[in-house]
C-alpha cells in the first residue's frame, strides 16, 4: 500500500476519534482548554508512533502463528497470538513510563500541565486500539506500521485540538444548563464526526 | 485482635447503595464519562451491546475481587502495572470464551473485546474502589458499575437498532422492508444515519440532557 494514502487514511478517513471513538475518555477530560489538549495530543502522537512499530515487531517475530520459525524448524507451528493483549499492553505501559520520565526531566512545565493524564495514556484506548488494528490489518513492513501509528496520532491530535477550541468558544454561549459541559461535548463530537464522514465518501 | 468489628449484614443500606448509585447519580458513562469508546462503538445491534456489557461486567467483578484480595500485597509504586496484568489476563479469558461460544458476535466486536483492557471504567474502579475496600463491597461495586454501563449501552443500542435497521435483537419490528409490509407500505424508511458512529454520540448527549434535567443537582457549572 502506498504510504501517503495510508497516512491520509489513518489520519482522516479512519480517524481514531470520529470513526472508532478511541481515547474518548481522555479526549473529553483534557479538551477544556487548547493548551492541555495540544500537550496530550503531542504525547499521543509520540507514544503511538513508537508503540505501533514496536508492537508490529513483536507481533511479526514472536506472536503470530509460525512467527517463531527463525528460532528453528521445531518452533514453526507455535501460535502465541492469544498472548497478544497482554504483550501489547506491557509494551505500551513501559514505553509510557519512559515518556513520563523524559517529560518530567526535560519539561517540568508540560509535566505539570499534563498532570494525571500522562500515566493515563497507558490506558488510552487509542494506543492499544492502534496496536490491535495494526495486528488486524497485517502490514508487511515496519515502514507501514510506523506510518499508520504516526497518522493515527496526527488524527487524534487534530480531533482533540479542534474540540478544545470549540469548547473554549462555546463557554460564553447560552446553552441549556442540563446539557452544559459533557453533554454538549458529546453532541459537538457527533456533529464533527458527521463532517469527517465526508472523507468516507458519504 | 481483641475487639471484634461489628458484622455488617450482606445487603446493608450502604451495600445496596453501591449497586444503585452507578445506575443514575454516579453513572460511569454519563456522569463520570468513563469507558466511552466501547460504549459507542458496539451499539449498532442490541445483541452485541448485551454481550459487551456482560463481558465488561464479568471482567469488572472478577478484577475488583482479585485486586481487593491482593490490595495489601501490591506495592503502591507498581500498582498500575499489576492492575493492567490482572485485567489483561481476565480479558484474554473473556476473549477465548466469546470465540468459543458466540463466534459471530466475537467477530463483530473485533478489537473492542481487547479494548476492555483499556476501558477506563475498569481501571477507574480498581484504582478508586477495590484498592481500598474489602472483597464483598468490591464485588457489589463491580456489579453496580457493570449494570450502569450496560444500561447506557442497551439504551443507545435500542434506539440505534430500532431506527437504523427497524429491528430489535434481529427481529423485524416495523414489518419487512424487502416485502414492503408493515410500516414500510406507508412509505416509512430506515434512517441509515443511525447506524453510523456519530449518531450514538448524539443519543448519549440527549440521554445526559434528560438525566440532568430530572436530577438538577448533577448540572455542571
Amino acid at each position: 500500500m502506498d504510504l501517503v494514502s495510508l497516512f491520509i487514511r489513518s489520519a482522516f478517513v479512519e480517524n481514531m476519534i470520529f470513526a472508532f471513538f478511541f481515547g474518548m475518555c481522555s479526549y473529553l477530560a483534557v479538551s477544556k482548554t487548547v493548551k492541555t489538549a495540544v500537550g496530550l495530543g503531542a504525547a499521543v502522537i509520540f507514544v503511538l508512533t513508537v508503540t505501533v512499530p514496536v508492537n508490529w515487531l513483536l507481533d511479526t517475530y514472536v506472536l503470530q502463528e509460525g512467527a517463531l520459525s527463525w528460532l528453528g524448524s521445531e518452533y514453526a507451528d507455535v501460535d502465541l497470538s492469544f498472548l497478544s493483549f497482554i504483550m501489547f499492553i506491557a509494551v505500551i505501559a513501559s514505553i509510557v513510563q519512559l515518556v513520563e520520565m523524559i517529560v518530567e526531566k526535560f519539561s517540568p512545565a508540560l509535566y505539570g500541565a499534563l498532570g494525571i493524564f500522562l500515566p493515563l495514556i497507558a490506558v488510552n484506548c487509542a494506543i492499544l486500539g492502534g496496536a490491535l488494528f495494526m495486528q488486524q490489518k497485517q502490514f508487511f513492513s515496519i515502514g507501514e506500521s510506523f506510518t499508520y501509528g504516526f497518522g493515527s496520532g496526527i488524527g487524534w491530535f487534530i480531533a482533540v485540538v479542534a474540540i478544545a477550541a470549540i469548547r473554549e468558544k462555546i463557554r460564553y454561549s447560552h446553552i441549556p444548563p442540563p446539557v452544559r459541559g459533557v453533554g454538549m461535548a458529546f453532541i459537538l463530537t457527533g456533529l464533527m464526526g458527521l463532517a469527517f464522514l465526508g472523507f468516507l465518501g458519504f | 485482635m481483641s475487639e471484634v468489628a461489628e458484622k455488617e449484614p450482606l445487603f446493608s443500606k450502604k451495600n445496596k447503595q453501591l449497586i444503585s448509585d452507578p445506575l443514575n447519580e454516579n453513572n460511569p458513562v454519563t456522569i463520570q464519562v468513563l469507558g466511552i469508546c466501547s460504549a459507542l462503538a458496539v451499539t449498532v445491534q442490541l445483541k452485541n451491546a448485551f454481550v459487551m456489557s456482560l463481558s465488561v461486567m464479568a471482567v469488572l467483578i472478577a478484577g475488583n475481587l482479585l485486586v481487593s484480595l491482593l490490595r495489601n500485597l501490591i506495592p503502591g509504586r507498581i500498582r498500575i502495572i499489576v492492575q493492567l496484568v490482572v485485567v489483561a489476563s481476565l480479558v484474554i479469558i473473556v476473549d477465548q470464551v466469546l470465540k468459543a461460544f458466540v463466534y459471530d458476535v466475537s467477530k463483530q466486536l473485533s478489537v473492542f473485546v481487547g479494548l476492555i483492557i483499556t476501558n477506563c471504567i475498569i481501571m477507574g474502579r480498581l484504582e478508586a474502589f477495590a484498592l481500598g475496600n474489602k472483597p464483598w463491597p468490591s464485588i457489589l461495586d463491580g456489579v453496580g458499575n457493570g449494570l450502569g454501563y450496560g444500561l447506557v449501552l442497551v439504551i443507545v443500542a435500542f434506539f440505534k437498532e430500532l431506527f437504523g435497521s427497524g429491528k430489535l435483537m434481529g427481529i423485524e419490528i416495523f414489518g419487512s422492508m424487502a416485502d414492503g409490509t408493515g410500516l414500510y407500505q406507508f412509505g416509512y424508511e430506515n434512517n441509515g444515519l443511525m447506524l453510523l458512529p456519530p449518531s450514538s454520540l448524539v443519543i448519549v448527549g440527549i440521554y445526559i440532557w434528560i438525566q440532568k434535567t430530572r436530577s438538577p443537582q448533577l448540572i455542571e457549572h
